[in-house]
């Protein structure tokens, strides 16, 4: 009997999960807040400035889908997560989205039940090391001492890397980032090894950073983007779509300098399906017809984000390899806005 | 014949102590120098704190203040013409948030006020050496002052005027009679001020709303609520007994609690609107987070453990099984573990779209693990007792209720001062491991801090910076319990 009426709660809770996970843009929209789940700090990618305000790469994506469903980019609750409590978060519905530097892996989209939307960032694992210790490449850290995060992919990784080298390595655990930047600088370890955007950063930082390498060997794929809840196709189309109009903007020269002029009307389809001012894209979303013009200009374009938060002019310095347009070189190839 | 005598029959005049045993020297013979082990081990001491010294203070001694990031201050530290030194401007751009972490900046006065209140809501509590006189003007003086920060306007200098008034009275009267004079006059019929701990009372209820803000209805409905309880119990002693009174009593503020208190509120709001700003749980951070989780665990978790104590070594079956059950399960958990329960599974547990605050989840936790250690703590005072004491409480005639609060439990505290003073310093710090779950205290905000490009990589400062805070408050938890120790201290040793 117990059994039963604990067994029926459940069936309740799950039913009610599912009811509320079913109108996130409803629930978003009344709400008149997007939460948006975040790093609790990480360079270039989001932190809160002196005056309370988050910045970074990742947040630029919870401002621009604010800004494309509510009109406000400030319209946003951040909600700090930690590599442990991000997913939970996310499942129980506390936040709506979750842009936090996160690695599209099998299991997280299938197992976990997320759906990635993007991927906003192609990192991969680097290695950092000085300059006078005289290597050029990964490959010959045969017998050096590694400074690795425990608990991590990345753990994972260098050990396949150096098996499959058939290269033998001494590892020195830590715990955080500013852990293994210390036990660097006191020379604990030869190489310090993690995402290669964080290695930039933690570069960028040191007092001569002309005195340190980043080897030129991405050993793995750490595809970053943000994800949403399984169930709810309508609000990952929105976030989905969302992202793509920040990168198709860069590739088709939309700026937050020239968006006003063009969202007038121009000679491009694509340039005008994209700001609403043919056809209606935006009302297949559920949205108003100027969601992606809002989107874009909370922040500019995504080469705009990239140059502004963490690209070559800033301290964090990373150039955009990867993370091109595919008529650049790169990889990112967003679908026709059709 | 003389009468010989070799008994000094006056006494000599007292000398001065001879110059080696007096003063600084004395001072240093005595204490520093006594022996050629000591003074070996003074000498090693001396060069160990120099040399400590010698390293810090250069480092410390940093004109790097007003930098805006640290490559700024490591170019004030070369243009010093030195080697390494700490970079204070971090601390000096982010030290409002390391105290009060996203809290809004216009609204600040608020959780300031609630900060120094706090103090004159603890001091007749904690110390009965100061008279009702000077706890009043202590009040008086924080509303006065913080008038000078709030917003301006016609009211605002009316109630200056008004405070500023009462706060001259007060000073005069403290000023004009001293505490002898002041007796007399009690003892005459003067009428005395009233007991200052109305306002501790009144702030239990004061500090949430200062802090969380709101309509002022709500905590005057809870307010209500004891006042309902105290009411039943007193009318329904007489007619039903004492203990369904007392289930009653505990009853019914929990039923006007739950259902009618919003009516209250929202029907007094109705008719007299008045409130503070709301500011949500998501924007406390910093140290204002610490202190209210710690403060408010702290608060709570005492006469919790106390009960709990109680209930162990009560002789009634369900109570007493029920009391070592939570104290055994609270205990045999670590507190992460709390914490992570109340962050990740009541979130999946709980339907979705129930708003529980997540402050209030980790208050809760927090306050029933100090509850359970407190428990353990003050029956250890309990068993320290001889069993003489309980039979002279019975020989008295005294009830149970009554037995603990004029014999028991003034010694078993008294006995369990440290006991429960390091409880708290160890709850206050364990607020730190909410940032694992993701809440910016100041260890939260100072990885936050450091992910700016501005101040990357600066960890020594900022850690130092928490530390200090922290020290500040525990430093003075325990020289309090010093202090209780020997003010409680009857053996006249």
């Amino acid at each position: 009997m117990k059994k039963t009426v604990f067994l029926g709660a459940l069936t309740v809770a799950a039913i009610a999960a599912g009811a509320a996970s079913a109108a996130t843009l409803d629930d978003v929209k009344a709400r008149g807040k997007l939460n948006c789940g975040v790093v609790t700090g990480l360079v270039g990618f989001g932190a809160p400035d002196a005056n309370g305000r988050w910045e970074g790469f990742d947040v630029s994506v919870c401002r621009a889908v604010a800004a494309a469903v509510l009109g406000d980019p400030d319209a946003v609750e951040f909600v700090p997560t930690t590599g442990k409590t991000r997913f939970t978060a996310l499942a129980s519905g506390e936040i709506d989205l979750l842009a936090r530097n996160t690695t599209w892996t099998f299991s997280r989209d299938v197992d976990l039940k997320f759906e990635f939307v993007g991927v906003n960032y192609y990192d991969g694992q680097g290695f950092l090391v000085r300059k006078d210790l005289g290597v050029s490449s990964a490959k010959e850290l045969d017998g050096a001492t590694v400074c690795i995060q425990t608990g991590t992919t990345t753990e994972l990784n260098l050990a396949d890397f150096f098996r499959a080298n058939n290269m033998s390595y001494d590892p020195v655990p830590i715990e955080t980032n500013a852990e293994g930047q210390q036990q660097y600088l006191a020379g604990a370890c030869d190489a310090y090894t993690t995402d290669a955007s964080g290695l930039a950063a933690t570069r960028a930082t040191f007092e001569d950073p002309a005195a340190h390498v980043i080897l030129p060997e991405i050993i793995s794929k750490e595809p970053l983007g943000p994800l949403v809840r399984h169930g709810d196709q309508e609000w990952g189309d929105i976030a989905r779509w969302t992202l793509n109009a920040l990168i198709a903007a860069e590739e088709l020269g939309v700026t937050s300098a020239n968006i006003d002029e063009l969202a007038s009307g121009t000679e491009n389809p694509e340039i005008n399906r994209l700001l609403g001012t043919e056809g209606s894209l935006g009302e297949m979303l559920g949205l108003d017809a100027e969601w992606a013009k809002r989107a874009i200009k909370a922040n500019g374009n995504y080469g705009e984000i990239f140059a502004k938060t963490i690209g070559e002019s800033t301290p964090v310095g990373l150039a955009r390899g990867l993370n091109a347009q595919w008529k650049d070189g790169g990889i990112l190839y967003v679908p026709p806005f059709r | 014949m003389t009468k010989l005598s070799y008994v000094r029959t006056e006494m000599l005049p007292e000398r001065e102590p001879p110059t080696s045993a007096t003063g600084v020297i004395g001072w240093m013979r005595q204490n520093l120098f006594n022996g050629w082990m000591n003074s070996l081990l003074t000498l090693i001491s001396l060069a160990v704190i120099f040399w400590l010294v010698a390293g810090l203070l250069p480092w410390f001694w940093s004109p790097t203040w007003n930098a805006g990031s640290l490559g700024q201050c490591r170019e004030i530290i070369a243009e010093a013409g030195k080697q390494s030194g700490a970079c204070w401007g971090v601390i000096n751009e982010r030290w409002p948030q390391m105290l009060f972490g996203f809290y809004p900046q216009d609204l600040r006065l608020r959780p300031t006020l609630a900060f120094f209140l706090l103090f004159v809501a603890l001091i007749p509590v904690l110390f009965a050496m100061i008279s009702r006189r000077m706890n009043w003007l202590l009040l008086v003086l924080v509303l006065f002052a913080a008038t000078f920060f709030g917003p301006g306007g016609a009211v605002m200098t009316v109630l200056q005027i008004v405070l500023g008034l009462g706060l001259a009275w007060l000073a005069w009267t403290v000023v004009a009679t001293d505490r002898a004079d002041r007796a007399a006059q009690i003892k005459e019929g003067v009428k005395r001020l009233p007991n200052p701990l109305i306002f501790s009372a009144a702030f239990v209820f004061l500090m949430p709303w200062l802090l969380w803000g709101g309509s002022v209805w709500v905590p005057v409905g809870v307010a209500l609520g004891f006042v309902i309880g105290w009411l039943v119990f007193r009318l329904l002693n007489a007619l039903i007994g004492s203990l369904a009174a007392l289930i009653l009593a505990i009853v019914t503020p929990v039923l006007w609690w739950l259902f009618l208190n919003g009516l209250f509120a929202s029907a007094m709001q109705a008719v007299l609107p008045y409130g503070l700003e709301p500011v949500p749980s998501r924007l406390f951070g910093g140290l204002l987070l610490s202190v209210t989780i710690g403060v408010t665990a702290i608060v709570i978790s005492l006469p919790m453990g106390i009960m709990l104590a109680l209930g162990r070594q009560s002789d009634l079956l369900i109570v007493k099984s029920l009391s070592v059950i939570f104290i055994e399960f609270i205990r045999g958990v670590p507190l992460i573990t709390l914490l992570f329960v109340a962050s990740v599974l009541l979130n999946i547990f709980l339907p979705p779209g129930t708003n529980f605050d997540i402050i209030l989840r980790v208050i809760i936790m927090a306050t029933i693990f100090a509850a359970a250690y407190m428990a353990e703590v003050v029956r250890g005072g309990l068993a320290a007792l001889p069993k003489g004491q309980y039979e002279a409480a019975d020989a008295l005639g005294l009830d149970y209720w009554k037995a603990q609060r004029l014999i028991i439990m003034p010694q078993a505290l008294k006995i369990s001062i440290p006991g429960i003073v390091s409880t708290f310093i160890g709850l206050f710090k364990d607020t730190t491991l909410v940032s694992i779950i993701g809440l910016l205290d100041p260890i939260g905000l100072s990885t936050s801090i450091r992910a700016d490009t501005n101040w990357n990589g600066i960890v020594w400062e900022l850690y130092g910076f928490v530390a200090l805070l922290f020290f500040i408050f525990t430093f003075s938890m325990s020289r309090y319990s010093m202090y209780l120790e020997r003010r409680l201290r009857t053996d006249h040793g």
